[in-house]
């Protein structure tokens, strides 16, 4: 009794080598994107408790003790504690998740258990579309997929099957599942928002324009290659240097770093707009942060969000998720010609004690009693005509970053340039703000669209005026022409710092470039973006109508149903592949005839057996059964048998009367 | 039905009371040329059973008592130096007989056990490098104890492949019973019986078994029962080619004792439990009997 208690705690392993190898395997490729997200320490535990199963099971040893797993599990827990501060959340629940995953790996006996966890397995591939949804991991999970379901074709297999053979037997599993997964995916009732979106999904990794600007935090933008947004423009797409990307205003200067208003400038900005108006379609990345991008200047402000007194877009939550606008912009305008004249103070203030020699040099200006437009022609012309360089890398700057920049190194990037210039114009008296967004954009001629990246991340300057309102000045332009009319790269030649995708001369590299992100682009619009609303649009769009969602539904059945039925048909054909023996047909329509009068032939039941049963059934029909049986079983398998057998079988089963 | 056949069954029914379907399995066994293993407690027949077999087919017949000191030796036979002619003599052994009981074959140890098997399956035996044929039918009965009694050594389920069937006889029924309380002893009754064949008839009844046709759509049945067998999880390993031919061999026997020229599905399932019972194991970890595995192949397969 003893022993057996002990045998139920502690089962033997009959699970083979070859099984277990190939489940950690795949194991293995399933968690490997996760590798480098997960602390080393963590890496490490999961890696040697796989190579460690794999040589217990080639060396035919025992696992580990039950209490040694215990112990183990409460040390994983309370790693992922002390490395995470919480074992739940994306990041920890993964960490957790991994680590009991290769522990589970330690009691991995028989079948059952590697049905466990070929099932775990499955559920950890889609982990991994936490963090990423690109197309390259979709495919990559997809291969894993691929060798789970190998696996689990394992575990259904006598003896030692062929990889191979199970790789190629998973493929075409995959391969008859998929039409059944593009009918899912289009007609599934599909939930508002991404489904990967978590709570904690947001700021972590991603990078874009933020609400503060200080030397060097726009140069360090400017090496990614990340994509901020895409737009479609109508058919006559403005030149490439007036496309400046309207972000976040900077009003405040603290000797340091320009910073956006704490709060909104709620209010109707003062705007009078011409010129022919372009329309964009722009779909924008994620960045967690509340505004949108348009064209200067928007004219109005896209559902759910709103203009502010700045003419900054503003979306009601950070954008958390890729979203898709429309909005409308005027590349001519006056703005705010009667400003507020508590703004205007705020353009003007300056922190005391910083940059003493440029307040010098601004006050020199205002002497000379010039005009506000004379003060700006007179700093844009101390760019132009003095040796300043526009450059990636700028040294850094010390303590009054202003006048460092402007006396002595003379190098730097836009925030530089826009930085300098605002103090110059605050110093001398004229209300200035800082407008940070984007500049230019690569228009991709395979998709018709301009795709805007982070490297060209731009700030300028918007000056006021009495009587004209806001201009936008660019002091970057007057330093760097070609940066503005041709973009950071064509301004940039040979510095190793920009991004290597904006360096390419190549013509077909760039082709490749632009049909990959073509490529990108229509996953994103069509596989992630895939919403609601444009389920519905395509579906009506599809039946030349509105469709209800009670007719999605009765398309998604009718599809499956067909799709079903398709591969059964297919899989039917194929085990019928040699011609039906004609005595065999009769057979069935005579088994069918009986069974209609509750005599039903069992699959395994052989023509004497059958013909005993069905006459003591019906002992009036015993007769023509039994001859009829016996006929069948000799013209089925009995040596010589002639056409007129056939014949006769035919004319009995059809002369057999049973009402 | 073959008059030979139908005397030699009216016979042995006469002594082995009460257990027609048993008889004719092991008739069957014998028109096949395989052997036969009976598993069951002692004391239910098998002895007779053999011997009764022995004498209305008219074959010589021997009894080898399986004990834990049994020594191939003791099987095959020896070769004795015969002083006076100055040489080697071989004096052959009880398995050079036409029928051969090995009575409790899992008491033996495995090398006594090797030896008969060896014999079974080559149809000779190799002594002193001089090999020596076996008696034309050569049909082994060997008797087997439920495996969980002490003392005893199983037979590797290796070994258990070359026995074309195994069979368990288990107790007569109440009317069979009686009959044999009531009646005279089984020995006396075999040694009033006269042989119904001789080596001859059976040889010829043996070629006959062989000409039983099996028609394409039959053989579709057996590799359809092997395919499942294999595929299926509810067996550990499935059914091996010889297992195959084994089936087909018994079921061929079983047709021509049924009085048919060709096979038919039925034939197939009566030997089935016979010939597969002992070579289908239950998957890892599960414990399920040979009998119940085999009913759940042929409730699984439908007949083509």
């Amino acid at each position: 009794m003893a022993s057996d208690k002990r045998a139920g705690r502690d089962r033997v392993v009959t699970l083979s080598p070859d099984r277990v190898t190939g489940l950690t395997a795949s194991l293995a490729l399933v968690l490997a994107p996760h590798a480098a997200r997960i602390p080393l320490w963590m890496a490490i535990l999961a890696a040697a408790a796989m190579i460690l199963r794999t040589w217990l099971a080639w060396r035919g040893q025992r696992l580990p003790r039950t209490w040694m797993l215990a112990v183990l599990t409460l040390f994983a827990a309370l790693g992922t504690w002390m490395s995470y501060g919480v074992i739940f959340g994306r990041d920890a629940a993964v960490a957790l998740l991994i680590l009991m995953l290769c522990l589970k790996l330690m009691e991995m006996r028989d079948t059952r258990d590697a049905m466990v966890l070929v099932f775990l397995a499955y559920f950890t591939v889609i982990t991994n579309f936490l963090y990423s949804q690109s197309i390259p991991m979709g495919a990559y999970l997809l291969g894993c997929v691929w060798t789970i379901t190998a696996n689990l074709l394992a575990t259904q297999r006598a003896g030692r099957p062929r990889v191979t053979g199970l790789l190629r037997e998973s493929a075409v599993l995959l391969a008859q599942a998929a039409p059944l997964m593009l009918v899912l995916f289009l007609l599934f009732p599909r939930v508002q928002g991404p489904l990967w979106a978590l709570p904690q999904a947001g700021a972590g990794g991603l990078s874009g324009l933020s609400d503060a600007m200080s030397p060097g935090s726009l140069s360090s933008l400017s090496l990614s290659d990340a994509v901020a947004f895409r737009v479609e423009l109508g058919a006559n797409p403005p030149k490439a240097d007036t496309l400046y990307w309207r972000g976040p205003v900077l009003w405040d200067f603290d000797g340091r770093t320009w910073r956006a208003p704490g709060n909104d400038l709620v209010g109707q900005a003062e705007l009078e707009i011409g010129g022919t108006p372009i329309r964009q379609t722009i779909t924008l990345e994620a960045h967690d942060m509340r505004w949108l991008f348009a064209l200067d200047v928007p004219g109005g402000a896209p559902t759910s969000s709103y203009l502010t007194l700045d003419l900054q877009l503003r979306a009601a939550r950070p954008v958390r998720e890729r979203m898709r606008y429309e909005v409308t912009s005027f590349p001519s305008y006056r703005l705010a010609r009667y400003e507020v004249p508590g703004l205007l103070e705020r353009a003007l203030h300056l922190p005391p004690s910083f940059n003493p020699r440029s307040r010098q040099l601004a006050e020199s200006w205002r002497e000379e009693g010039l005009a506000p437009e004379q003060l700006v022609q007179r700093a844009l012309a101390m760019f132009r005509e003095q040796p300043f360089v526009y450059t990636l890398t700028p040294p850094v700057a010390a303590g009054h970053a202003v006048d460092d920049f402007l006396f002595v190194t003379r190098r730097g990037f836009c925030e530089h340039y826009a930085a300098a210039f605002a103090f110059l114009m605050r110093a001398a008296g004229v209300p200035t703000r800082i407008v940070t967004g984007y500049q230019g954009g690569t228009l991709n001629p395979v998709g018709k669209y301009l795709v805007v990246r982070q490297s060209d991340a731009h700030a300028w300057a918007e000056v006021w005026v009495e009587g004209r309102g806001w201009i936008r000045v660019d002091p970057t332009a007057a330093v760097s022409p070609l940066r503005i009319e041709r973009g950071a790269a064509a301004a940039l030649p040979g510095v190793g710092a920009v991004p290597l995708l904006g360096r390419v001369d190549n013509d077909w590299i760039k082709d490749l470039r632009f049909a990959m992100d073509m490529v990108a682009n229509g996953w994103n619009q069509w596989v992630l973006d895939y919403s609601p609303e444009r389920q519905m649009n395509m579906m009506s769009r599809f039946a030349g109508g509105h469709v209800s969602w009670r007719g999605i539904s009765t398309a998604l059945v009718a599809a499956t149903g067909i799709i079903v039925a398709i591969l059964a048909l297919i899989a039917l054909r194929r085990t019928r592949s040699a011609p039906a023996d004609p005595a065999w047909l009769l057979w069935q329509a005579f088994s069918l005839k009986l069974a209609k009068h509750g005599v039903a032939r069992a699959l395994n039941e052989g023509p004497q057996a059958f013909a005993i049963r069905a006459s003591a059934a019906l002992p009036g029909h015993a007769n023509a059964i039994r001859a009829i049986a016996a006929l069948y079983a000799r013209l089925r398998y009995e040596a010589h048998s002639g056409p007129e057998d056939l014949a006769n079988l035919e004319r009995a089963i059809r002369s057999l009367r049973l009402d | 039905m073959n008059p030979d056949i139908q005397s030699v069954l009216a016979a042995i029914d006469g002594i082995v009371l009460g257990k027609p379907r048993e008889v004719r399995l092991t008739l069957a066994c014998v028109l096949a040329r395989g052997h036969l293993l009976i598993e069951d407690v002692p004391g239910v027949g098998k002895t007779t059973l053999a011997h009764a077999f022995a004498r209305v087919l008219g074959l010589a017949f021997h009894r080898i008592q399986f004990t834990s000191d049994l020594l191939p030796a003791d099987i095959i036979g020896v070769s004795v130096y015969d002083r006076e002619q100055g040489r080697f003599d071989f004096h052959p052994g009880p398995v050079f007989s036409q029928v051969v009981l090995a009575d409790e074959v899992n008491r033996a140890t495995p090398k006594a056990q090797s030896a008969l098997l060896e014999a079974m399956e080559e149809q000779q035996v190799t002594v002193d490098g001089q090999t020596r044929a076996l008696p034309a039918p050569f049909f082994v009965i060997a008797t087997q104890n439920p495996s969980n009694q002490v003392g005893t050594y199983p037979l590797p389920e290796s070994q258990l492949d070359r026995f074309l069937m195994r069979i368990h006889l288990g107790y007569p029924d109440a009317k069979a019973e009686r009959a044999l309380l009531g009646g005279e002893t089984r020995r006396s009754l075999i040694e009033a019986t006269t042989p119904v064949l001789d080596t001859a008839r059976l040889l010829t009844l043996q070629t006959a078994a062989r000409a039983v046709h099996a028609a394409p759509a039959l053989l579709d049945y057996v590799q359809a029962l092997l395919t499942h067998s294999r595929q299926s999880p509810a067996f550990g390993s499935g059914l091996s080619p010889r297992a195959g031919l084994s089936l087909l061999a018994a079921a061929r026997a079983w047709a021509l004792i049924e009085g048919r020229n060709a096979v038919l599905p039925e034939d197939i399932q009566a030997v089935l439990p016979g010939v597969a019972g002992h070579r289908l194991t239950p998957p890892d970890g599960a414990v399920s009997g040979g009998d119940t595995l085999v009913r759940r192949l042929v409730d699984d397969v439908a007949v083509p």
